[in-house]
């Protein structure tokens, strides 16, 4: 059902867990569909140094949480808005046609936590960075 | 540490098929190709074998002749013929229909087609254990309810219903009753005649006979249509060339049931308690779906909160076993299974819920293998979940 990489993945998820005085926090999902998906971002210079997720959801969910954790560490705010579902599911080597919409959620929870920061910046807090 | 033998713990999907019943198959297979309408003597064999079998299935449910029993290719299509055919066949007295809101879909789906063609459909809600709202079925019934169908058992959350009490409310009335024995026969002795059942469908894997085969009983005072036209085989009810091998293994199937049911029951019982048990002492936030004692000697379904079915099965499947979910992400829909629904759950819970279904291979030690695993598993998804609380993870 799943391709090697959506199983490694599942199996030693990287990035997982919380940063306590996160940049930005972007949440996706519900768990009345059976997948919801936070990630948390550190950002210095315009750039992710730090990224983690939690994610409640099936082995879709946390395979592709963990790859969007990977892809965009190190990125610039702008390269990471342009990390697509599609992106993240191909560097899986693909998903099951039915999680590609339900469980593929990851990279929308990347963009959450980017414009969080973007706000927060707004707002006028966060301005130590 | 990985088992030595995969454990395999998921008999409501596919049961192996018992070598004994390969062995009585096998002749039909190789050189038995004959079709039971011909003439030849060839043939008449063939007739011979298909009516022993008939016999067999007949004499586990007690039916009063062995001419009640219809081949069919399985379950699905028993269910369809039964709800459609006599629907059909009965629409000048009644076009209306009875259910339960946790059938198996081959029941469900037929039902929801005929809403469409003139007919309609009392779907009867359950309570927090599955049971049938015997309230509501009386309710319900009307003189123009031409059939009831419920269940057995449920294969999901093993609740077992009181057949015997909804066969009396129904026949209050003029209705028949339909039971969809798949999940409860050959772990659950069952007597048509006793609990009055007027249909009753069961397939030939669940008794760890070949898939592709099952039966449907007509009671004496069943009037259906068929819903396969053509040669006019089984009784014009269902047309088609015998599937001679398969019903061979149908009927040895319920051969080697009726004689050992009772002893394996027993045993899968104290294995599936054992089960139980051990699951939800040793995990805080899990729960039994399903009634404690009146459920499937074979069914431990299981839910714990926080936490998704597939990525338990996942994890379950790297330390070699094999189970199941009512998950959503594991179906061909996005929707959790109806019949978590139905009893209550809510969707975050109903998506927690994973099954063992026991069977013959299964032992205690297989029992103590997975209660010792599970804790780990469920706590290294919940560190994963933004669920869980936070005094959970300390």
């Amino acid at each position: 059902m799943y391709s090697e990489k959506v199983m490694e993945h599942f199996r030693n998820p990287q990035n997982m867990g919380e940063i306590p005085d996160a940049d930005g926090v972007g949440t996706v999902g519900n768990p009345v569909c059976g997948d919801l998906m936070t990630m948390y971002i550190k950002i210095k210079d315009n750039r992710i140094t730090d990224i983690k997720f939690k994610t409640f959801g099936c082995g879709a969910a946390i395979a592709t949480s963990s790859m969007t954790t990977e892809m965009a560490k190190g990125k610039t705010l702008e390269e990471a808005m342009k990390i697509s579902r599609a992106n993240v599911a191909e560097e899986l080597g693909g998903l099951p046609p039915i999680k590609m919409h339900c469980s593929n959620l990851a990279a929308d929870a990347l963009h959450a936590a980017i414009e969080d920061y973007y706000k927060k910046q707004k707002a006028g807090k966060g301005n130590e960075n | 540490m990985m088992p030595a033998k995969y454990i395999y713990m998921d008999h409501a999907a596919g049961r192996p098929v018992d070598p004994r019943i390969i062995e009585a198959m096998l002749p039909y297979e190789k050189s038995f190709y004959f079709n039971p309408s011909s003439v030849h003597s060839s043939g008449q064999g063939a007739r011979k074998a298909l009516e022993e079998s008939r016999a067999k299935v007949a004499e586990l449910m007690n039916a009063p002749k062995k001419e009640s029993i219809i081949f069919t290719s399985g379950a699905t299509e028993s269910n369809n013929m039964a709800i459609k055919g006599v629907a059909y066949r009965n629409k000048d007295r009644g076009t209306h229909i009875i259910t339960s809101s946790i059938e198996h879909m081959s029941v469900l789906n037929p039902c929801k087609f005929l809403a469409t063609r003139g007919f309609k459909v009392s779907f009867l809600p359950v309570d927090k254990y599955g049971f049938v709202d015997l309230e509501s079925l009386e309710k319900e019934l009307t003189d123009e309810t031409i059939l009831v169908s419920i269940m057995y058992a449920n294969g999901e959350i093993g609740t077992i219903q009181p057949i015997k009490e909804i066969s009396k409310i129904v026949h209050g009335k003029k209705a028949q009753l339909h039971v969809d024995a798949t999940a409860a026969n050959g772990q659950v002795p069952i007597d048509v005649k006793d609990e009055g059942i007027d249909l009753l469908t069961l397939s030939s894997n669940d008794m760890y006979g070949p898939q592709g085969v099952g039966a449907l009983y007509l009671g004496d005072g069943v009037r259906m249509e068929p819903i396969i036209h053509g040669g006019g085989q089984e009784r014009g009810l269902r047309s088609g060339t015998e599937n001679i091998s398969g019903i061979v293994g149908l009927g040895k199937a319920a051969e080697i049931a009726r004689m050992e049911m009772r002893a394996e029951s027993e045993r899968l019982s104290k294995l599936r308690d054992k089960l139980i048990k051990g699951l939800l002492e040793t995990v805080p936030y899990s729960f039994l779906n399903g009634h404690p004692t009146k459920r499937l000697p074979n069914n431990v379904a299981v839910r714990y909160s926080f936490i998704e079915g597939e990525s338990i099965l996942l994890n379950l499947d790297m330390m070699g076993v094999a189970a199941s979910s009512g998950s959503a992400c594991t179906a061909k829909t996005l929707e959790p299974s109806h019949a978590l629904i139905a009893i209550g759950l809510k969707h975050e819970e109903a998506h927690g819920s994973l099954l063992f279904t026991l069977g013959k291979q299964n032992n205690e030690e297989e029992a103590d293998y997975v209660i010792s695993i599970m804790p780990d598993i469920v706590k290294r998804l919940r560190a994963m979940s933004p669920l869980t609380p936070k005094e959970l993870m300390r």
